[in-house]
This record gives structure tokens, C-alpha cells and sequence, in this order.
């Protein structure tokens, strides 16, 4: 039994450290079937300083974030697209 | 929430523990002084990290479970658990005038706003409750009119975080009702044996899916995947089911 989040919403500090909005808000389609569904629903493994997000239906690795001391990798191979809305 | 809409770099911010209460045995809640707090939503969650003085360092993401009323404090709720090394010193450990690092707020899905007026429907397990108590706080403060019910799942009637506060706001906020799942242990002459979370449950305690309530579920990875499942069997639309899970298999 752990004591952390294990949904992408977890993933909402590391990301904002990066861009300049809440990008777990956002829509994301997985490459590996297609689902849409927001970032907040992805499943997490790991925690900082590695995290892999996979999608909850196909369970294809969506996105990972690597946290090295000087700087971050961010890989989206799974993404086929991200959906930010813009706040009127 | 003026802080938020300017873009710069999340930062770690030095907070100081000011109070702190025991809500059950194993589960205490901190209140945190944040300078520069830019205010957060009922459902918003924050990092902290710890670092040892080898320098390692380790963080993990806790819902802040207090409303914003506009200036003081924020308060996180933390259950121990048996091999958490964070929450353990969190419960045990971190005294009063300590400093922790701590940086939000974050995540902007699994948060209610105060300008929705759909009907909320929360179901919580054990401490996920601490978000949706964050909702039902903040509703309290507004005076909110929206009909809310809270499903609380909990081990034993001992096991259920702020009993007393909940009892309180279902005499005092009107349009607030609460129903308890006890899994293992139930109040003397409780209608029924203890059980998981059920279909029964949610539809006689839930909102009908015809209402198009707002669906918030957050507790351990089963309870949510459970109380979802049930939600959608039951019609509710699964675009307003938010989950938030935490624990990794229990």
C-alpha cells in the first residue's frame, strides 16, 4: 500500500512546473487506441522524479516525465494530440 | 484565484505548521501557514517534499481538504498508514513551527466550482473524503443552494474523519445530506451488515443520472473503480464522473 496519488492528477505539480497552465485540465488522445479523455485520468506509475503515464484503457505509455537535477524530460510518444482550452 | 492566472513557474514555498488536530488514531490534519498563498478551489491538491539531511528528497501530492475563504490557512488531512515514509512523519513526527516544502495549488479537473449549480453527488473512501470535504466546506462558506449528498465509505464508525463537522453541516447547510457505507464494523442497530459500496447504495442515496449531478469519487484505487463502475451501470454520464485514486493495490 502506497500513500500517493495514482491518477494523472498527481501529475498537475510537475506539469505546471513546465507550462504556464493546468495542462492535467486538458483532453489528450492516445496514440495506442484513440481514447479521449483528460490528462487527470491517466494512470500513474512511479513517482518524481520518474513518473510514466499510461492510458486507462489500452494501458500504452502515453507520456513520462524525468526529473533530473538540472532538467526535465518530457516524452509524449503516446499523445497523438493535446487539447489545452484557453481561459477566455 | 488571482495568483493563478499569471503565467510563471510553479515554486516551492516554505510552509509553517500553526495547529494541528487528530480527526481518528491514524489520522491527523495539519494547519499550514503558506506565505503568499494565492488561494486555491475545493478539490485543488498540493506537493510536498521532504528532504533528509543526506539529501534525499521525496514528494507526494495531498488534497487540501479546507476551503479558501480568502486569507489564513490551509489544511491537509493525512492518514499513516503502516509503510508510508511521508505520511508516518507527518503524523508522528512534524511538530509545531516546523517548516515543510509544499508548492501549489495544482490540478484543475478534479475541482467544483461554487458558480455550478448542477446537484453534486461525492462519494469518498476512507481519507479521499478530504477533497469533497474541501467542496462541502467551501459550499458552507458561500452559502451554496446546490443540492449536495455525500456517500462515505468508511471501515468502521471510529474510522470516519470529521464525524462531528459533517454531523454539524447536515443540521446547519441545508440541501447537505450524508449517508456512511461501513465495510467492517458497523454502528450498533445500523440497518444493515457492513458491505462495500453497492449498486443499492448509490441509487437510493445517490442522485438519479437524470438530474445530471456532478459526480466526484475519490478514496483507494478499488473503492473508486468500484463506486465509478456503479455510477455509469446506474446511467450517469461518464463525462461527469471525476475520479481521484490514490493507494496503490488495497
Amino acid at each position: 500500500m502506497t500513500d500517493f496519488m495514482v491518477d494523472g492528477n498527481a501529475m498537475a505539480g510537475d506539469l505546471r512546473e513546465i507550462f504556464a497552465m493546468d495542462v492535467t485540465a486538458a483532453t489528450v488522445i492516445c496514440a495506442g487506441c484513440g481514447l479521449v479523455g483528460a490528462v487527470a485520468t491517466l494512470r500513474l506509475w512511479g513517482h518524481p522524479p520518474g513518473i510514466v503515464a499510461r492510458c486507462p484503457q489500452c494501458e500504452e505509455v502515453v507520456l513520462r516525465i524525468v526529473r533530473a537535477p538540472d532538467r526535465v524530460f518530457l516524452d509524449l510518444r503516446g499523445a497523438l494530440r493535446i487539447e489545452l482550452p484557453l481561459p477566455s | 484565484m488571482a495568483g493563478t492566472a499569471v503565467s510563471r513557474r510553479l515554486i516551492w514555498r516554505v510552509a509553517t505548521l500553526v495547529g494541528a488536530r487528530m480527526e481518528t488514531p491514524t489520522a491527523r490534519t495539519l494547519v499550514l501557514q503558506v506565505p503568499d498563498w494565492p488561494g486555491h478551489l475545493p478539490g485543488q491538491h498540493v506537493d510536498v517534499r521532504l528532504t533528509a539531511p543526506d539529501g534525499y528528497s521525496t514528494q507526494r501530492s495531498y488534497s487540501i481538504a479546507s476551503a479558501w475563504p480568502g486569507d489564513g490557512t490551509i489544511e491537509l488531512t493525512i492518514q499513516r498508514l503502516p509503510d508510508g515514509e511521508v505520511s508516518t512523519y507527518l503524523t508522528d513526527i512534524y511538530r509545531i513551527g516546523d517548516p515543510i516544502e509544499l508548492r501549489g495549488p495544482v490540478g484543475g479537473w478534479f475541482v467544483w466550482r461554487t458558480a455550478q449549480n448542477s446537484p453534486v453527488l461525492l462519494l469518498g473512501g476512507g481519507s479521499g473524503v478530504a477533497p469533497l470535504m474541501a467542496m462541502i466546506r467551501a459550499r458552507g462558506a458561500v452559502r451554496g443552494r446546490q443540492p449536495f449528498r455525500l456517500i462515505y465509505s468508511v471501515r468502521t464508525p471510529q474510522d470516519a474523519l470529521f464525524a462531528d463537522e459533517l454531523a454539524r453541516r447536515v443540521r446547519d447547510d441545508p440541501g447537505l445530506d450524508l449517508r456512511y457505507v461501513y465495510t467492517r464494523k458497523t454502528p450498533e442497530a445500523w440497518p444493515e451488515p457492513p458491505r462495500r459500496i453497492g449498486v443499492a447504495t448509490v441509487n437510493t442515496y445517490g442522485w438519479p443520472p437524470e438530474f445530471e449531478p456532478d459526480c466526484f469519487v475519490c478514496g483507494p484505487t478499488s473503492f473508486v473503480e468500484t463506486a465509478a463502475d456503479i455510477l455509469v451501470a446506474l446511467g450517469h454520464n461518464s463525462q461527469k464522473i471525476k475520479t481521484e485514486r490514490f493507494g496503490g493495490t488495497s
